[in-house]
């Protein structure tokens, strides 16, 4: 954004993106792309990005740029793009508010409390962590205890080490790298302690991770106890039974002065929910329809405030065509309405987006509750997919076209995911 | 005279089991590899395991404490603690682009440490 006075900052967009991150970033270039002329997006951060910035490791761009990237790296290929389109980026700003008028209210470092009229929004305001208070560690409440993603900025971003012997609770992927991290910064991990049976974050990580530097991996063990008064000194953990209790005669105490915890992402919700925009109670995020548009006219929402994403080669495209909705919906054009509800079926988590029209080609991206291999996806009886693998942890993306469709007259599509018959296989 | 080993393939997300009969360096037979990158990754990681290598550098002058940084290719395992101990004693300066090389031929391994992000002067 150039150097305006407070009072030359335009009250009126075509389109106000709200976050900057990969989601907000794509959604912006896509408005410009939907038709839109005036494009602002806002983020909190001191510079866009988003959770990219503190993602240091390779794993991005792989489909998007097919090459594969850093989080930085990626982030910084997308905002040039922003930045070719004339879009107005606003950060150290953050959005206290929508309201139903779409009336943008920000409270910005720079330009104070400022009201900006919208012809449509964007919610892009990504995850939260699930902290200690979503499990209920019991103990003392010492400092030392944080998400392992606020760890991951402390030490990628502002350049400060969380302690010197550190224990992680959760073996998502978050943990697992942030165990490497910690190690590599010369911080002595005591392990990685998760609840289930298997470790949650992907196969490569727990090796590039966790063996490559001889972290000990406790499965089917959890933190019961935090010990210390001002600072963490040690915490209880104890294996648990097949219901997840844990066998506390069993329990033992680890030295440590951190514990990191990373039990998952949920979408940060607060704007939609104050919009009173319908959101699904399984991803939590706002109920979408094919070109990401919220129940609230106008309002459209895209990226990990919709649902978990963990690759963000996804986010940006689910995004780019938020924000072409959000783009056409700002000039005035109106697209065919969906006429077709999915219905997520046989272990079928959620299904994203929520209704599809038989006109357009979607992508459905999809969450499985259980591992199969090999198995076949199942689109009521229009279609049907073998798939060599579904794991929970990695989002399942298909593509339906139109012409699966034709045989199709129902208003509610059933999506399944089941084990492949040998015969078919 | 073959000997057995064990690793997990990293390729994919299905993270195979792979049991690796081995004469020394040289692999001999793959078990439990579901497709055949199964069979390369079990070659290069009996013999000549790398990994490729993501941290941060102190910069100064920069909006930013730290500058991500990665190898440019794959390094030795056995080199990534040493690489990163030899990277925590630099100090840099800003304006760094990304892509410039900020330690050229670590540790002699004629690999590069470039950075991943452009940090302007604050
Ligand atoms: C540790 C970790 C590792 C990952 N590894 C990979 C990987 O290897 N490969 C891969 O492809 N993906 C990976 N991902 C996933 C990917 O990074 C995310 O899916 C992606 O960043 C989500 O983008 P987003 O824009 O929805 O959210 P975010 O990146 O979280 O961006 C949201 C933005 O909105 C801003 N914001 C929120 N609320 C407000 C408000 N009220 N006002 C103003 N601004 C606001 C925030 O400041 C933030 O900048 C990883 C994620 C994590 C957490
Ligand atoms: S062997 Fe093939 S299928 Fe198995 S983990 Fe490796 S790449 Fe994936």
């Amino acid at each position: 954004m150039p150097d305006l006075h407070p009072w030359e900052v335009p009250r009126r967009y075509d389109v106000v993106v709200v976050g900057g991150g990969p989601a907000g970033m794509a959604a912006a270039v896509g408005a410009c792309e939907g038709g839109a002329e005036r494009v602002l997006m806002v983020d909190r951060e001191h510079e866009a990005g988003g959770i990219l910035q503190q993602c240091i490791h390779h794993g991005f761009g792989l489909h998007h740029f097919k090459e594969e990237l850093t989080g930085p790296g990626y982030a910084q290929r997308y905002l040039e793009q922003v930045l070719e389109h004339d879009i107005d980026v606003l950060t150290d700003a953050y959005v206290l508010d929508v309201d139903t008028a779409r009336t943008v209210s920000v409270l910005s470092g720079r330009y104070g409390r400022l009201s900006v009229d919208a012809g449509a929004v964007v919610l892009a305001m990504g995850a939260r962590e699930r902290t200690r208070q979503a499990i209920r560690i019991p103990g003392t409440r010492p400092s030392g205890v944080m998400t392992a993603g606020f760890a991951q900025k402390l030490v990628n971003v502002a350049g400060y080490l969380p302690g010197k012997r550190v224990a992680i609770l959760g073996s998502g992927d978050i943990g697992l790298i942030m165990a490497r991290r910690l190690v590599l910064e010369g911080v002595e991990v005591v392990g990685v302690f998760e609840l289930m049976p298997h470790a949650n974050g992907l196969t490569r990580n727990v090796v590039q991770c966790l063996h490559d530097f001889d972290v000990p991996l406790h499965l089917s063990t959890t933190v019961v106890r935090i010990h210390g008064g001002e600072r963490v000194e040690k915490v209880t953990v104890a294996p648990v039974d097949e219901a997840l209790r844990p066998r506390m005669h069993e329990a033992w105490d680890v030295e440590c002065d951190t514990l990191l915890v990373s039990i998952g992402l949920i979408p940060d919700n607060e704007l939609a929910r104050t919009l009173g925009v319908r959101l699904d109670p399984v991803t939590t995020g706002p109920v979408v329809s094919s070109t990401m548009e919220t129940s609230r006219d106008g309002v459209f929402a895209c990226g990990n405030t919709v649902h978990i994403h963990d690759l963000v080669d996804w986010v940006s495209q689910e995004s780019r065509l938020a924000g072409e909705g959000a783009g056409a919906h700002a000039s005035g054009r109106r697209q065919a309405h969906d006429n077709v509800r999915l219905v997520p079926g046989t272990n079928v988590r959620s299904c994203v987006p929520h209704t599809i029209t038989t006109e357009r080609e979607h992508t459905v991206y999809l969450r499985v509750t259980k591992s199969l291999a090999p198995c076949t996806l199942r689109l009521g009886d229009v279609y049907e997919r073998p798939l060599r693998y579904v794991v929970p942890g990695e989002m399942v993306t298909v593509k339906v076209r139109p012409r699966f469709l034709e045989s199709f007259h129902g208003g509610a599509l059933r999506v399944d995911v089941v084990p492949r018959e040998e015969a078919g296989a | 005279m073959s000997e057995t080993s064990h690793y997990l393939c990293i390729n994919c997300p299905l993270g195979c089991r792979l049991e690796v009969d081995a004469a020394g360096d040289e692999v001999v037979e793959v078990r439990g590899n579901a497709c055949k990158r199964g069979v390369e990754f079990a070659r290069q990681e009996h013999s000549d395991p790398r990994r490729m290598v993501t941290t941060t550098v102190a910069i100064s002058g920069a909006p930013l404490a730290r500058l991500p940084v990665a190898t440019a290719e794959a390094l030795p395992k056995d080199r990534v603690v040493d690489l990163c101990r030899a990277l925590h004693q630099l100090r840099l300066q800003a304006p760094v682009a990304i892509g410039d090389v900020v330690m050229a031929d670590a540790l002699g391994t004629g690999v590069d440490v470039v950075a991943t992000r452009s940090l302007e002067r604050a």
